[in-house]
This record gives C-alpha cells, structure tokens and sequence, in this order.
C-alpha cells in the first residue's frame, strides 16, 4: 500500500505526533492515506485512540528498526 | 453533533505543572475537543509576555508581583527548582530531547484554538490590568467557568 503523503514525526515527542496527525489529516481528502513515521513508543497506544475517537480508520501499524509506521485513512 | 468541551483550571505557574496542562490541552484539541484554559492565581503570570512589575497598587500587590515569576520563560519547576538549579538542568534535558519548551507548547496550544481565559477575581486581588496579560483570549470569573466545565467531557485542577 502506497500512502498519498508521508508525515515525518521522528525525534517528537507525546503530544506532538498526533497533534502533526491533527493537522496534517485536514489537508487530505476523505479516504486519502497519510503515513506516520514516529520513534516515540507512546504512539503505538496514541494513534489509535486518535483514530477511534476522531473517525479515522487505522489501516496498520509496523515497527521498522525502532522506527514505528502507521498508515491511517480518512474518514469523515 | 456538537464539538466535545474540555477545560482546565490553570492554578499553578510552575514550568511543570503548565507543562503537563498545555499538554493535555494540545491532545484534547488534536482528538477534536473545543478547549478552554481558565487561568487563576499563581497561573495567571503565565499570560504576561513579561514579568509584571506593578508601579500602582497596594504595597502588598506591589510585593507579590516582585515576587511572582510572570512570563512561561520564567517560570520555576514545583520540585527540585534550587534556586534555578533544577530548571537548569530541566531545561537542558529539554533541549536535548527536543522537547518543545512551555512557551512553543503555549504557542502551539493557541495555534490549535485553545481559548486562554484568565479569573478576573485574582487580577483584580493581585493588582492586574487586562493590558498586563496579553496572551489572554478573554477575561471571565467563575461562574463563566464553572457553566463551561458542566458542560465538558474532561475538567482537571493543575
């Protein structure tokens, strides 16, 4: 699977990824997928309770060399 | 349906304890929350871009703003601070991690539309105009608060 846009959130820290995610997701389209690349283990309890509580539909979620990969869509 | 409410009273203006509060305000905002921070007492000088030295006002009020730290750079840490020992050291973790300091999670809380409302009770014990507290969105007692946190999913006292 291919994201639409990528969003580098290494080297950040709780809250700032899901707050980037925030933000960035207006950017996209309804059912358009953003890639999250984040190194803060938080972010694997964080994301989806981002998603659950804001509609959005985690896809799936990887951890690459300590690097953590989400792909999320968006929904309404 | 309408936007989830939080708020939280910021009573402290400890680095830390700010910290911990503007950071809960940039999550609740980020999982789509309309966010309200209703600053009172020591909290207050967190709204002031720098520290408040009053020139009118009682003596007492006079000695507690010499006193107070005002402005989020100046703020000290609830533990540990040794005279500015420990906010050194905090600071320079900080840095280090870079962690976003209390004035760029401020910024960032404003950036994402949390509502900064400062008690006009403790301005008005503690001497202070709405021209000292330029951060402030707006200025509120307490009842404007208490019909706000009735009606939010999420109300903390830091």
């Amino acid at each position: 699977m291919k994201a639409d846009e990528v969003l580098d959130c290494v080297g950040l820290y709780c809250p700032m990824p899901i707050a980037r995610t925030a933000q960035k997701m207006k950017e996209l389209e309804k059912g358009q997928v953003l890639e999250i690349v984040a190194d803060d283990p938080g972010i694997k309890e964080d994301m989806p309770a981002w998603c659950k509580k804001t509609g959005n539909e985690l896809i799936s979620m990887e951890e690459r060399e300590g690097e953590i990969h989400i792909m999320v869509r968006k929904g309404n | 349906m309408d936007q989830e409410k939080a708020t939280i009273v910021l009573f402290s203006g400890d680095m830390d304890r700010a910290l911990a509060a503007f950071n809960i305000a940039v999550a609740a905002a980020s999982l789509g929350m309309e966010v309200e921070v209703f600053f009172t007492f020591w909290g207050l000088g967190l709204l002031s871009s720098r520290p408040y030295r009053l020139k009118v006002g009682s003596p007492l009020q006079r000695m507690l703003s010499l006193l107070s730290p005002g402005t989020p750079r100046k703020a000290r840490l609830s533990r540990l601070n040794m005279a500015g020992l420990g906010k050194l050291a905090m600071t320079i973790l900080m840095k280090k991690f870079r962690m976003p300091s209390l004035e760029e999670t401020m910024e960032t809380a404003k950036s994402m539309g949390v509502k900064f409302v400062a008690c006009t009770t403790t301005m008005a014990l503690m001497g202070l105009e709405e021209k000292d507290l330029p951060a402030a969105d707006s200025f509120a007692g307490a009842a404007s608060y208490v019909a706000r946190a009735s009606e939010s999913k999420l109300n903390l006292f830091i």
